[in-house]
C-alpha cells in the first residue's frame, strides 16, 4: 500500500524525520510531497541509506519523491 | 563532484576565508562570526551602547547578496513563511544570549578551534550537549508548523536591507556608530570583506553547510554527511592559520583573544545555542542564508538574533575577555530552561493532536 506524507511547508529537519518514522514502522511504498529542493536532497540521501529506490518528479512548485523497496 | 568530498570542498572555502579575513584585520580569530557580526550591526544602529562593538560588517552584507543571487539563479528562491515567528524570534534571540556568554557563534567557535583556542573544545562539547537535547523534542513530535506561500515581496526584504547597510557602510551618516577602538574598530577592507562575504554566502546557498545540521544529523539519522562540510572548515582553518597567521596560533586554554576561560559557562552558553540551533532547523549562519533566500520565518529569527544582542549589551548578559558577568550566568539558565519548557508545550501539544486523530481513526474503523 502507498503511503502518502505531506511535508511542504515543513522546516529542515522534519522532512526527514517524517520519512524516517514512516521507513520504520516498515512501509515500502511512500510518497512524499516537499516544497523545497534542500528536502528533496536531504530525503533522497537518506532513503538511499536505507536501501530504498528514489525517484523524483517536480510538479508546479512542489516536488514528488516515490520511494520503494 | 558529488557527495562528502564535495561538502569538505565547501567547508573549506569557509575555513579559509575566515583565516585571509583575520591576516587582513578582522578581530581575533574573528575571521567570520555570524553572532559577533549581527551584534556589531546592532551596535552600529545604536541598538545597544557598547562602543568597542559597533561596526557594519560588511560580511554579512556579502553573504546576503551572495546567497540572494545564487539562490535566485538556482530557484532555490522560495518565499515562505508563517511557522511560529513569535518562537522563532524568542529562540533566535536566546541564541544570541548563550553565543555572546561563550563569545561566538558555532562558526566562530569551529575558527577558535582552528587557531587553537581550546575554550572552544569545551564550547563544542555544549554545542553537541544543546544539540542532542533539541533531538530529544524532535523525536517526540516537536514541530514549528507548516510555512506556507508569502508574498514575493516578503522576500526582497533582506536584500534591501543588505543594500541600506552597504549605503550607511560607505557614506557613513552621523547615526551611525563605529567603534574607534575594540574588536568592532578591527576590520578587514571593506571591498574584500563584502566580496569574501559573498564567497560564503554562495558556498553556504549552494551546500546547505549548517554546524547544527552536521550534529544533529549523526544523532538523529546517523549520516556524517553535513559534518563533512564543518570538518572542512575546521582543516582549511587550521591549515589557513598556520600559513597566514602563525604568529598568532596558541595551542591552550589561556590568553585567546575574545575568549574567557570559564568553562562552565563556555560549556552551558553553547548548550543554549544547540538548543535553539535544532529547534529553530539551522545555526544563526544557516539563518542568515535561508532568510536571503526568501524564507521570512529565518528572517523573523535574525531579527531575534539582532534583539537579542541588543539586549545582551544593554543588560550586562554578554561575556568579555575579563569573564562572564552574572547576569549572563542567570540568564544562560533562564534561556535553557524557557526554551526547554516552550519545546515541551509544542511537543505536548502536538501529541495530543495525535491521540485525538487516533480516536477519530479508531471510531471511523468501529
Amino acid at each position: 500500500m502507498l503511503k502518502e506524507i505531506d511535508a511542504r511547508g515543513r522546516s529542515c529537519p522534519e522532512p526527514v524525520i517524517m520519512t524516517m518514522n514512516a521507513i520504520d514502522s516498515g512501509d515500502k511504498k511512500l510518497k512524499i510531497i516537499v516544497d523545497t529542493n534542500v528536502a528533496v536532497e536531504n530525503i533522497s540521501r537518506f532513503a538511499n541509506s536505507r536501501g530504498y529506490k528514489v525517484d523524483v518528479d517536480e510538479t508546479n512548485e512542489d516536488f514528488e519523491i516515490n520511494l520503494s523497496k | 563532484m558529488k557527495g562528502k568530498g564535495k561538502m569538505f570542498l565547501y567547508g573549506g572555502i569557509i575555513g579559509l576565508v575566515g583565516a585571509i579575513l583575520m591576516k587582513l584585520g578582522n578581530p581575533g580569530n574573528m575571521g567570520i562570526c555570524i553572532a559577533c557580526f549581527w551584534r556589531d550591526i546592532a551596535g552600529a544602529m545604536g541598538l545597544h551602547r557598547a562602543e568597542v562593538v559597533q561596526y557594519i560588517r560588511p560580511e554579512i552584507i556579502g553573504i546576503i547578496f551572495g546567497a540572494f543571487f545564487i539562490s535566485y539563479l538556482t530557484g532555490d528562491f522560495k518565499v515562505r513563511g508563517g511557522s511560529s515567528p513569535i518562537l522563532r524570534f524568542v529562540m533566535g534571540f536566546f541564541l544570541m544570549i548563550g553565543a555572546l556568554v561563550f563569545l561566538g557563534c558555532p562558526l566562530r567557535m569551529v575558527l577558535r578551534l582552528a587557531n587553537g583556542d581550546l575554550n572552544a573544545l569545551v564550547g563544542l562539547g555544549g554545542y553537541i550537549g544543546g544539540i542532542f537535547i533539541g533531538t530529544r523534542f524532535l523525536k517526540r513530535g516537536y514541530t514549528l508548523g507548516k510555512s506556507i506561500k508569502q508574498p514575493k515581496v516578503a522576500g526582497f526584504i533582506y536584500p534591501i536591507i543588505g543594500v541600506v547597510l552597504l549605503v550607511f557602510l560607505v557614506i557613513k551618516p552621523a547615526f551611525i556608530l563605529f567603534s574607534k577602538e575594540g574588536p568592532g574598530s578591527m576590520g578587514a577592507p571593506i571591498a574584500i570583506s563584502l566580496a569574501l562575504g559573498a564567497v560564503v554566502g554562495i558556498s553556504l546557498q549552494r551546500s546547505r553547510v549548517c554546524t547544527a545540521g552536521g550534529f544533529r544529523d549523526i544523532i538523529l539519522i546517523k549520516d556524517t554527511f553535513f559534518l563533512w562540510g564543518l570538518i572542512g572548515i575546521f582543516a582549511f582553518g587550521l591549515v589557513g592559520n598556520l600559513v597566514l597567521n602563525l604568529d598568532t596560533f596558541n595551542l591552550g586554554f589561556a590568553d585567546q583573544p575574545i575568549a574567557h576561560t570559564e568553562h562552565l559557562w563556555n560549556f552551558l552558553g553553547m548548550v543554549l545555542v544547540g538548543l535553539c540551533s535544532v529547534l529553530l532547523g539551522g545555526c544563526p549562519i544557516r539563518q542568515t542564508v535561508l532568510a536571503s533566500q526568501g524564507d521570512v520565518d529565518a528572517g523573523v529569527t535574525v531579527f531575534g538574533l539582532i534583539m537579542g544582542a541588543a539586549f545582551s549589551h544593554n543588560f550586562g548578559l554578554a561575556a568579555s575577555p575579563a569573564g562572564v558577568p552574572p547576569n549572563g550566568k542567570i540568564a544562560v539558565i533562564v534561556g535553557i530552561i524557557f526554551i526547554s519548557i516552550l519545546a515541551y508545550g509544542v511537543v505536548a501539544e502536538t501529541s495530543k493532536a495525535k491521540q485525538k486523530v487516533g480516536l477519530k481513526e479508531a471510531k471511523v474503523n468501529a
